[in-house]
């Protein structure tokens, strides 16, 4: 039965190939058609190779470029049936017509069969001196795609040099297409390995560029542009020169010939001294770029992101340009991510009042992510601007006082932040905070509190109710949490040593004995270790002064920045990465791969994670962490607690917090305060807020305490604790 | 530099696709939509580009479609996106609109066109117009067979030899856009006037054109004293056929434009701008029952202007019901697609101002998620004609051809909202407005 009907598709190949072997001319072409549609939608025609081919000697241009979009598609299946197609290919680079010409010549650069390559190089060499510039242009391109299969052929050939005074050619469409050509070239060669310049920009060529600039196409001037960006040259007066060339580039209504201009500029400018002339270039740049934000959202948001690199490297470019960055209420969340951080890039002391109602206002908008961001702009804000912290501690407050449970999530996150920024500034705000302790269902959220409460723990009467919550549910928090609640205590108990000896205990006591994470375990020991040989030393160590935070400039490293902006408006401007670390390419010399890895070390260190938001969960317990952290070195406890410890270390802390000191003056430092007066007193001003006063329940500052108390302090905990240790080793 | 570009439907599936270099397989394109929803699920933004694998996607949308590109180099992402979205704009001059069926109907063309517009990745022509001359449904039916349009080669590529018209005339609109932001407590937090000069040209042969603006700084470089007013345009872009350099030396604005339609530049200033069209409303919000709206406009324009066909959007919740509206003049429409209403007022006089009530039906029930109400802004749509907010004024339009014909230009002007014009002027009625800090 099934042997009888024979499969539908297989039925319309063997119509098509009757219907392409006709003898009417209109029905071949409806068939190759049909053939091209059937191709479209990714069915498998490739059968019907040979009686296609058989049509493709017409006068019909349409068919004709059919036909080629067929072969193009099928010619690596078929590699010893296109040989059929050579004898029609290089009879039509002959043919009287341009168009056809031009046709044949592209077309067969695409083919991609090993066998048609030798057949490719006479025609090729004709083509490249054709009469009509069509065609040159066409050509000029074709090498590249013949270096792509085969450079050998190429270099044989002659065809570098061909193009190298094609540069020179009186059209300049054939000019910028030859440019492009020849840095393709010169691409695969570096790819491949190749040490020698294949395309050596003299500064002969670099006047015949900068007279095709002005002429050609607006694709033809980015490729000119970006060979002019690989024109190298000390010479202050050329890079001067090709800056002022360069510049009237900036009026072009194409984005990407305006962002290859600023690329030009940004690469030559390095090599000009005379301030007035950068701050000239400066300052003719900043429309422009401005301007790119009227386009089409997805090359604003490639605009935007080169802007945040051009940003870093001249915070002055768009100094009075902040508002029109401002989000608008349809842009998609992707610019508007961006807009955010370009904001608080220009956030100024004249500028923030206006970038603060702003971000309230788009703190109580939908997109919950968005809001989220916002709120940590806040942060940021606060965290850059001193004068402006109080303004942004008070939108903060407000924010609070909405209720909605992820703003108060993310507000109370950034709070930690303005904490560590400001110590004992605004400890008004802590009962609100308080308040809010039930609404909290995120991991980062609870930390942040917690960490708030302990650092607090002295001015905050009911500290040991609020953390005995969370003792009592530790082992159902999570990891950050815990780590958390674990320091809390241990600060609590350095500071009020009086009522809080039992939830030390238990908490130490939970943490070793019923908790699934080495890390918790192991602080756990630290800390009942630290508090049973030395109390003193704890509190020198757990107490300590911690070093201040700021926003960093960058987000990546100076050298990085440099090499971007080197590349501004391509895809590894855009990612902030370098190009090693998304183009897959396997021939990365080792001297490369060390460089690259300190670049990409620097990234992720200092850059995305502890400095632009100093709020993402990790490293909000890295800056945490610092008490932990400073054990080790200071005191050199024994045991397997300590050494897991040393992981993390005091120079990533340092990083972090942007000072570049030897740790161990820190450390010293400390210590040295700590033999004198362990409790540095916390300065004793009530609260800076005025509407914000401890009223009602809330709890009052504590009188500072004095180390003797400490010392006299007979700690049961100390004995407990070592027999559990001696236990353990 | 693209290795492959592709339409794809909104399931992911390409309708049509081209390949340009061999270096990332077309299976790719399959791959793009998988990973855009695995970016989705995660929370992370899908942005324009994103690279996997060692490939890189670029990609941006249009209607129901996705237009995708495909890269394995650092290549020049700026003008990889821009090339897609004159890839869309020339096969909306081609087909009118881009969907679906559009393609599947002329995917011959298509491939004609991305053979044409792209080769080994690097853009080629991209102007419709020289297209359309030797690109076309119905080549085949010519006689004559067609060659390259000289001016695909060009110096000037934009215009071809030999155009004749009966009566030379030149139309110039000068269209300004006004975009703005108004908070709560009533100021302009943002302002800027996107400015566009269009042409219409019907001149013969290849005219040299040499356009003269009140442009202070041309002014200024010059040494003359202008009669009357003068603006400062922050940032000017061209069409490709001004003189760039020409430009930037003394300012002068010369070219030879295009046959026909064409936007020979655009302009922005970001001079502070008072709202032509002011608009607030007052909101009354019985949580549970209804929701009352007082709208008032007010045209803050010289008396003798006036705007057409002003549209004022306000938004509702989105579970508004039962409408009823009272307007002093215009008509109000209940546009539920849009969480808003919408007052059309055909003309609004200058210095006039009217009032409008609307009254909502509120659902009993809400659910949890919406104590946070979306707060859009109030938005508006209007044209203004005969008016430019920034003063703008064509001193003269000289139009030389070598035939020595005489050619009539005509201008207008007229002023319209831009596309972002948004006050966030509706008030709950009784809470202060919010007092900047």
């Amino acid at each position: 039965m099934s042997g009888f009907r024979a499969p539908p598709r297989k039925g319309e190949n063997y119509e098509l190939s009757a219907d392409l072997n006709s003898e009417y001319r209109e029905k071949r072409k409806d068939a190759i058609k049909k053939v091209i549609a059937n191709m479209t939608v990714q069915k498998d025609v490739s059968g019907l190779f040979p009686d296609v081919l058989k049509n493709m000697q017409t006068d019909d241009l349409e068919q004709k470029k059919l036909v080629y979009l067929y072969l193009m598609n099928y010619a690596k299946t078929q590699p010893e049936l296109v040989i059929l197609a050579v004898n029609t290919f290089v009879k039509d680079t002959d043919d009287s017509n341009p168009l056809v010409r031009a046709l044949a010549i592209r077309t067969m650069g695409m083919l991609r069969a090993e066998k048609i390559l030798d057949y490719i190089c006479d025609p090729l060499t004709k083509c490249l001196r054709d009469d009509n510039p069509y065609v040159r242009k066409t050509a000029a391109l074709c090498v590249a795609k013949l270096y792509d299969l085969k450079p050998e052929l190429v270099i044989e050939n002659g065809f570098l040099e061909t193009l190298q005074d094609m540069i020179a050619d009186s059209n300049p469409m054939v000019v910028a297409n030859t440019v492009a050509a020849l840095s393709d070239i010169h691409a695969a060669a570096v790819t491949a390995g190749s040490s020698s310049d294949t395309f050596h920009i003299t500064s002969t060529i670099l006047n015949k560029l900068l007279v095709a600039l002005n002429e050609c196409s607006e694709w033809g001037r980015v490729e000119i542009l970006s060979a002019l960006s690989r024109y190298e040259t000390t010479d202050e007066r050329e890079s001067e020169h090709i800056c002022e060339r360069v510049v009237p580039q900036f009026q072009h209504a194409n984005a990407s010939v305006v962002l290859a201009a600023v690329k030009v500029i940004m690469i030559h400018m390095r090599h000009v001294k005379s301030e007035n002339l950068t701050k000239q270039m400066i300052r003719k740049m900043a429309p422009p770029l401005v301007t790119l934000l009227s386009n089409p959202p997805e090359v604003q948001w490639v605009a935007l992101r080169n802007i945040n690199l051009l940003l870093q490297k001249r915070p002055d470019l768009l100094q009075n340009e902040m508002r029109v960055f401002f989000c608008k209420y349809n842009d998609p969340l992707y610019v508007k991510v961006e807009k955010l951080d370009i904001m608080v890039r220009l956030a100024g002391d004249s500028n923030v009042d206006a970038l603060l109602s702003e971000l309230k206002e788009y703190a109580s908008e939908v997109d919950v992510d968005f809001v989220r961001r916002s709120i940590k702009a806040i942060g940021q804000t606060a965290i850059k601007i001193d004068a402006a912290a109080e303004r942004c501690v008070n939108v903060l407050l407000e924010l609070i006082g909405t209720r909605v449970s992820y703003v108060v999530q993310e507000a109370v996150v950034v709070m930690k932040d303005i904490f560590r920024k400001y110590p004992s500034t605004y400890e008004g705000v802590i009962p609100t905070l308080c308040a809010n302790l039930e609404e909290l269902d995120e991991p980062e959220a609870k930390a942040s509190l917690i960490w708030i409460i302990g650092e607090y723990a002295r001015k905050i009467d009911n500290a040991d109710e609020l953390l005995g919550i969370f003792v009592d549910s530790f082992t159902e928090e999570s990891y950050p949490v815990q780590l958390q609640t674990l320091t809390a205590v241990v600060k609590l108990f350095l500071q009020k040593p009086d009522g809080s000896q039992g939830l030390v205990q238990r908490v130490l006591n939970t943490a070793t004995k019923d908790c699934d994470s080495p890390d918790v375990r192991d602080r756990a020991y630290i800390y009942w270790r630290l508090l049973s040989t030395d109390p003193g030393a704890a509190k020198a160590v757990v107490l300590a002064h911690r070093p201040p935070i700021s926003l960093p400039r960058t987000t990546v490293s100076p050298q990085l920045l440099e090499e971007l902006l080197g590349e501004i408006s391509s895809l590894a401007s855009v990612y902030h990465k370098p190009e090693e670390t998304f183009v897959g390419r396997g021939r990365i010399g080792i001297d490369t791969v060390q460089r690259k890895g300190v670049d990409l070390a620097d990234d992720r260190a200092a850059a995305q994670k502890a400095l632009q938001t100093v709020a993402i969960g990790q490293q909000a317990e890295n800056l945490l962490d610092f008490d932990a952290d400073d054990v080790e070195d200071g005191q050199q406890p024994s045991g397997l607690a300590a050494t897991t410890m040393l992981t993390s270390t005091p120079a990533a802390a340092n990083l972090l917090s942007g000072t570049s000191s030897n740790p161990l003056d820190d450390l010293v430092s400390i210590f040295g305060n700590a033999s004198l007066s362990a409790p540095t007193a916390q300065p004793q001003s009530a609260a800076p807020l005025g509407g914000f006063g401890f009223g009602g329940g809330a709890p009052s500052p504590m009188p500072p305490q004095t180390p003797s108390v400490l010392q006299a302090t007979p700690t049961p905990t100390q004995q407990s604790g070592q027999e559990d240790l001696l236990g353990l080793f | 530099m693209a290795s492959l570009i592709a339409i794809l439907d909104l399931k992911g599936k390409p309708l049509i696709q081209r390949s340009y270099r061999d270096d990332v397989p077309s299976s790719y394109i399959e791959r793009f939509l998988p990973i855009v929803l695995e970016l989705e699920e995660d929370g992370a933004q899908v942005t324009p580009c994103f690279t996997r694998e060692g490939v890189n996607y670029l990609h941006i949308r249009h209607s129901n479609l996705y237009l995708l590109a495909l890269s394995k180099r650092n290549s020049n992402a700026a003008e990889i996106i821009l090339f897609l979205h004159r890839l869309v704009s020339v096969l909306i001059e081609y087909f009118k609109e881009l969907e679906e069926e559009s393609i599947r109907d002329n995917f011959v063309i298509i491939y004609e066109l991305l053979d044409e517009m792209m080769d080994f990745g690097y853009p080629q022509t991209t102007e419709s117009k020289i297209l359309q001359e030797y690109i076309t449904q119905e080549s085949y039916k010519l006689e004559v067979q067609v060659r390259p349009p000289i001016a695909v080669t060009n110096a000037v590529s934009w215009r071809s030899e030999g155009i004749r018209y009966r009566k030379n005339e030149v139309f110039l609109d000068v269209i300004e856009s006004v975009n703005l932001l108004v908070n709560s407590t009533g100021n302009v937090v943002r302002s800027e006037i996107l400015g566009a000069i269009k042409m219409k040209c019907y001149l013969s042969g290849m005219p040299e054109l040499r356009l003269g603006l009140n442009d202070k700084v041309m002014f200024e470089t010059t040494g003359r004293t202008a009669r009357g007013k003068a603006i400062e345009m922050e940032d000017v872009k061209f069409h490709q056929c001004v003189r760039l350099s020409r430009f930037e030396n003394d300012r002068t604005i010369s070219f030879i434009p295009p046959d026909g339609e064409f936007e020979l530049m655009s302009y922005r200033l970001s001079t502070p701008v008072k709202p032509l069209v002011w608009v607030e409303a007052a909101v009354e919000h019985h949580k549970g029952s209804r929701v009352e709206y007082m709208v008032k406009v007010k045209a803050q324009f010289k008396r003798r202007s006036t705007a057409n066909n002003v549209e004022i959007y306000v938004p509702v919740p989105d579970d508004a019901d039962t409408p009823k509206f009272r307007a002093s003049t215009g008509a109000v429409q209940y546009a539920p697609d849009k969480s808003a209403f919408v007052w059309k007022i055909k003309q609004l006089g200058g210095g006039r101002e009217f009032l409008m009530r609307a009254h909502f039906g509120l659902p009993s029930v809400r659910g949890e998620h919406d104590s946070m109400d979306k707060r859009a802004p109030i938005t508006v749509k209007f044209e203004i004609p005969y008016f430019t907010v920034s003063g703008i004024q064509v001193r003269y339009l000289k139009i030389v051809e070598k035939s020595g014909y005489q050619a009539l230009p005509w201008v207008r002007y007229i002023t319209q909202n831009g596309d972002d014009y948004s006050l966030r002027t509706a008030l709950e009625k009784g809470s202060a407005p919010i007092v900047p800090m």
